[in-house]
Formats: structure tokens, C-alpha cells, sequence
């Protein structure tokens, strides 16, 4: 067969397009659900309770010690037969990214908290602010300055994951890929499009974190 | 929960954790050697080579580690070159790695104080020594937090060379999967696995950042 070469991309661009639609959807959407209850996790963790402390350890290391591809097979083939209920590729990616994205979003928004001097908050007591006062003018403003760099970062990390969806059967970019490799047998051209792709979407995001972060260090 | 299933397919599960040990402990030789190499060259800014680091490193942190190793294992044959799953995996650890062990050493390397280096040369320490009892030291304890985390990081990414077939953990959970639809005991041995094989690592790590935090002093 001649080889299309780069005429391949080309040819099957809307395809891989609509692909690339469905992977930037499931990032997003997990992202955004995210940012909420990783807050919430995060306040919780910069809470004193012992055991709360311990529970939410546990939660964080559980996805740091085992692999979100781990994870995946058990939302997309244990879950599902446990409870009698059927969960569609999307739902589990979706489900498995929030719970993830929510441990580590809860760890850089307690490590924002906890990194303002102590000063601050004695200061915001001594004029009598409340405890949510305290919160919302004095340790929020500091401590997102902080959050954003951190979260932008997280997002380009869940943007890449969700190159796993493809291996519980959701039609993402690679998947589309796939499809245009089996008809014209162009891997070389299709992957590499693929590593440009990710590139394309990952970089602007990781260097805006890394400029934030700068600008924002003192 | 069917246990005989589980003791039939536990030696299974050894040789596959035997495996992502393997690919895994090669690939962060090969991403640590990377690293030390993209390091260097950048701490020293050697010209021309650092403007290819950069655009390196920018390359293997913005894209995912399955496009990188669909690229070498299926597109590369295209060209005629052929690699092995262990080999591309292998290689796509250490791409992706390499990066990360380059600025987890540049931010020990430039976390060393100026006047560390300045008062190392005013007592007579020649560039050697300053490098061995000066600066080295401190560069290693401020980056070991982060060299730790890139190595359980790896360690858990040959998870996603089961899909160019690596029998490693995942992969033979699959096939298990396929062969004899037992989904809960081959899911809960695959957890299991992760947790015998990294849960260990963590630890020691723990004890091993505490250990050298006191290198931190005298900035």
C-alpha cells in the first residue's frame, strides 16, 4: 500500500478531533468537580482531629501507592458487579479522576494553609475576626496565590491520565487513533500527532503554572 | 471469593511483580543516568546542549506516557525499527523519567547557598572537594523528598505497559480477567501486589528523608 504519510492526519482530522473532544470533556469535567471537594478534603486535613487526620491520610495514600490504572479496572469491572449496577467507561474515568483529583487537590490546598505564618492568624484573632472571617480575608486570598499554580499543574496531570480512558473501552483520542491506524496502517504518523497533540494542550498550561508560580512566590 | 482460584494464581501474580520490578528498576536507572546528564548540563549551561534539554524536558512532562510508548512500539516500525515491549518500555520510562530526576537534581543543586560555595573556596577546598563534602550533600537532602516521590511515581507507571503487553501486574490481571471472568480475586490480588511491592518503598523513604533532613541546617 502507498504510505498517505502526513496526508493521513489530514484525511482523518474531524474524526481524531471528535476524540480529542470526548478526552478534554472528561478531564474538564473531573477537573472542575475537583477544585470543590478538594477544597473541602483540603480544610478537612488541615483539621486537628486525630482521626480525621488518619482517615484522610489513608484516603490520599491510597492513591499514591496504588496506580489510577489500578483504580480504573476496579470502578469499570468490580464495581459494577458488586452493586448489580452498570457503569458506562465515561462515568467510572469521571468517577476515578474526581476521587483522585480530590485527594490531591485536598493535599495542595492543605499545604497552602499551612504554609501562612502563624503570625496571620493571630493577628486576624487579635482584631476579632470570627473563625470564618479569619477564612474568607485573611487565610483564602494568601492561600490561593499558592492553590492556582498547583492546580493548573494537577490539571495538565489529569489531562494526561486521561490517556488511561482508552483502555476501559471509552472512545477517546487514542482510540480514534486506533481506528485510523487499523484502515490505513499509519501508526508512525497517528501517534506522533497524538504526542503533539498532548503536547500542544499540556505545555501552555505547565509553563502559565510555572510563571504563577514565580510571580506569585513572594 | 474463590481462594483456590487465588492459591492457583498467586505464583502468577509473583513472577508479574517480578517483572514490573524488573521494567520498573530499568527504566529508573535509565531515567536517573538521563537525569544526571539533562542536570548537569543545565547547571553548567552548556551551550547548544541546554537549549535541547530544555526543549526535552518540556516534551517528556507535557505528554502522556501511553502516547510515548504507542509511538515507540507501534510507530517506530514504520520506519523499520522494530523494539521488543520491554525494550519500549524500558525506554519510555526513562524518557519520561529523566525529566523529572533533571529538575528534582537542578532544585538540590540550586538550592545550595552561595555563601556555602564562597566560604568552601575562602578556607582552600579545591573544586573537587567542594563539590564532595560541600555541595553534594546538601544538593542530595534537599532533593531526596522529590527523588523518592519520582521513583514511586515510576514504579507505578509500568502499570501502563500492560497495554503493549509487558507481563507485568496489570496485564496479568487482565488476562486472568479474559481467561476465567474471576474479576474480584484477580482485582484484589492486583491490589494486593501494588501494595506489597510500593508500600515497602514509601516507607523507607519516610525514614530515609528524616534521616538526612538535618543536611538542611547552616543555609
Amino acid at each position: 500500500m502507498q504510505s498517505l504519510g502526513p496526508k493521513v492526519i489530514i484525511d482523518n482530522l474531524p474524526l481524531l478531533l471528535d476524540g480529542l473532544g470526548n478526552t478534554l470533556l472528561i478531564a474538564f469535567i473531573s477537573m472542575i468537580i475537583s477544585i470543590a471537594t478538594g477544597f473541602l478534603f483540603g480544610i478537612l486535613r488541615t483539621s486537628k482531629n486525630k482521626l480525621l487526620k488518619l482517615i484522610t491520610d489513608i484516603y490520599l495514600e491510597a492513591f499514591r501507592i496504588v496506580p489510577i490504572m489500578v483504580w480504573l479496572f476496579i470502578m469499570y469491572f468490580f464495581v459494577p458487579r458488586a452493586l448489580g449496577i452498570s457503569v458506562s467507561g465515561e462515568f467510572a474515568a469521571i468517577t476515578i479522576f474526581v476521587m483522585w483529583g480530590t485527594a490531591e487537590m485536598g493535599d495542595i490546598v492543605r499545604g497552602a494553609l499551612e504554609s501562612l505564618p502563624k503570625s496571620q492568624l493571630e493577628a486576624g484573632l487579635s482584631v476579632g475576626l470570627s473563625r470564618s472571617q479569619l477564612f474568607i480575608y485573611i487565610q483564602l486570598p494568601q492561600a490561593i496565590k499558592r492553590i492556582v499554580p498547583g492546580a493548573i499543574s494537577l490539571s495538565t496531570r489529569m489531562i494526561k491520565t486521561t490517556s488511561l480512558v482508552v483502555l476501559i473501552g471509552v472512545i477517546d483520542i487514542i482510540k480514534r487513533g486506533q481506528q485510523v491506524i487499523e484502515r490505513t496502517k499509519e501508526a508512525f504518523w497517528i501517534y506522533g500527532f497524538l504526542f503533539v497533540v498532548f503536547f500542544i494542550i499540556c505545555y501552555p498550561l505547565s509553563i502559565s503554572s510555572k510563571k504563577l508560580e514565580e510571580k506569585w512566590a513572594n | 471469593m474463590n481462594f483456590e482460584f487465588i492459591q492457583k494464581v498467586i505464583p502468577m501474580y509473583v513472577k508479574a511483580a517480578y517483572v514490573t520490578l524488573y521494567v520498573g528498576f530499568l527504566g529508573i536507572m535509565l531515567a536517573v543516568i538521563i537525569g544526571l546528564i539533562c542536570c548537569f548540563i543545565s547547571y553548567f549551561r552548556v551551550k547548544g546542549l541546554n537549549r535541547i534539554i530544555k526543549i526535552y524536558i518540556e516534551l517528556s512532562r507535557n505528554t502522556p506516557l501511553l502516547v510515548q510508548i504507542f509511538f515507540l512500539y507501534f510507530g517506530l516500525p514504520q520506519l523499520g525499527l522494530k523494539l521488543s515491549g520491554t525494550v519500549c518500555g524500558v525506554i519510555g520510562l526513562g524518557f519520561l523519567g529523566g525529566s523529572y530526576f533533571s529538575e528534582s537534581f537542578r532544585s538540590g543543586l540550586e538550592a545550595v547557598s552561595k555563601s556555602q560555595i564562597e566560604t568552601g573556596l575562602s578556607i582552600g577546598l579545591n573544586r573537587w572537594q567542594l563539590i564532595r563534602y560541600v555541595i553534594l550533600p546538601q544538593a542530595f537532602s534537599i532533593s531526596i523528598p522529590q527523588i523518592a516521590a519520582n521513583f514511586i511515581f515510576l514504579l507505578k507507571e509500568t502499570s501502563i505497559l500492560a497495554a503493549i503487553a509487558i507481563p507485568e501486574l496489570v496485564f496479568t490481571a487482565k488476562t486472568l480477567i479474559g481467561l476465567y471472568y474471576k474479576t474480584n480475586e484477580a482485582l484484589l490480588l492486583l491490589t494486593a501486589g501494588y501494595l506489597v511491592l510500593i508500600l515497602p518503598f514509601s516507607i523507607i523513604f519516610r525514614i530515609l528523608e528524616r534521616r538526612v533532613r538535618h543536611a538542611e541546617f547552616g543555609s
